[in-house]
């Protein structure tokens, strides 16, 4: 299946996704990997749109409980929570695993200047 | 808050100490840059990059997913790009339109980029230092950014991939007009090509020139001409009745 047509299953599947006529629209650029993501995984068998969907209104639920506005700009935040809870529960990648890339991400940007690539490197990861 | 700035990212495998193939990527990251850039005369070299807690996660997910095989960079740079004009609220079309008719907004608009588009309400992040300069009769500006890719998202939506490709930002400098030529610009001899070097503070718009046969045409009809492409220089805004 090509990638648009992909997109075009998963948007039809979930209706709440943010779209225009032609398909989904992101207001950043992470926005757009968070989607790639979740198509790629989709397309690999990890799980099924409706899969995703019930754990996505499982994370919009929890989110709200936690006091979230719900203004409609957070889509894929709960998008990107799905993600993470998604690899952990499917053994793709831990939540632990998550966490230890996180803290090294942000080292790296921490000590690297304005301008340069970013570079994840070992001394960036503490265990 | 400083402008985004794009490094290119490419990370080396933990685990094992083996560098995995850089990781070019076709979108620009919004690095959050601290305090000031280091700039050309490398008078600031204390300062780092600094990514949100959003963007951080979306890199961990992406580098362990790829490490263990789950992801591919380069599937995943295609689907993005199969939506770069998807991405970003696209602001700059809005802007280049108003500045086509109203002179008032045009003249604010490139004595200081950032603050006469901040005056237009419902444009938000613009990053602090918006230059806008004007393509004219004489002179065709072109952008560039051979330190980092900085780019405009915000106003641009996502970069071409090419735009970060190293070819295109050497050539761009050493030979601009045969760089157009590649896109299938051409611009007349008797006409000055100016390239523009961004850094992560300065980020530049081209004002590309009003097409003709526009006299009389509403901003929201003006601004649907204006692409991407003319607003980095490396194309100009369609015209009238033409194709898109």
């Amino acid at each position: 299946m090509t990638d648009l047509a992909a997109a075009k299953v998963a948007a039809d599947a979930l209706p709440d996704l943010p779209r225009d006529d032609d398909g989904p629209v992101f207001r950043e650029p992470w926005e757009a990997h968070a989607f790639a993501m979740a198509l790629t995984l989709h397309d690999r068998g990890l799980f099924t749109w409706p899969e995703w969907a019930a754990t996505l209104a499982e994370e919009i639920k929890r989110a709200q409980a936690a006091g979230d506005a719900d203004l409609g700009d957070t889509y894929y935040r709960h998008w990107l929570a799905t993600l993470e809870t998604l690899v952990d529960r499917k053994g793709a990648a831990s939540t632990l695993m998550l966490d230890r890339y996180r803290h090294a991400w942000d080292h790296a940007a921490n000590r690297t200047p304005h301008g340069t690539p970013i570079v994840l490197q070992p001394q960036d990861f503490h265990d | 808050m400083a402008a985004p700035c794009d490094p290119q990212i490419a990370f080396t495998a933990a685990a094992n100490g083996a560098r995995y193939s850089t990781y070019p990527r076709s979108w620009a990251y919004p690095d959050r840059m601290t305090g000031h850039h280091d700039d050309h005369d490398h008078h600031h070299d204390h300062d780092h990059s600094d990514l949100s807690e959003t963007e951080l996660r979306v890199r961990a997910l992406e580098t362990v997913l790829t490490e263990k095989g789950y992801i591919d960079p380069a599937a995943l740079d295609a689907i993005i790009q199969a939506y770069e004009t998807k991405i970003g609220p696209h602001n700059g079309a809005r802007v280049v339109a108003k500045a086509w008719t109203d002179p008032a907004f045009k003249q604010a608009l490139l004595e200081d980029g950032s603050k006469a588009v901040g005056t237009l309400g419902h444009v938000s992040r613009v990053g602090d230092h918006l230059v806008v300069i004007e393509n004219t009769p004489q002179r065709h500006n072109m952008v560039v950014c051979t330190l980092c890719s900085c780019y405009p998202w915000e106003m641009l939506g996502l970069p071409p991939v090419w735009y970060k490709a190293a070819p295109y930002r050497s050539r761009a400098v050493k030979d601009p007009r045969g760089v157009l030529a590649d896109f299938g610009v051409s611009v007349p001899t008797d006409v000055e090509i100016r390239v523009w070097d961004s850094t992560a503070e300065t980020r530049f718009l081209v004002l590309p020139m009003r097409p003709a046969g526009t006299e009389g045409w509403s901003e929201q009809q003006l601004a649907e001409l204006v692409t991407r492409d003319s607003m980095i220089g490396t194309g100009f805004p369609k015209t009238p009745g033409a194709p898109s």
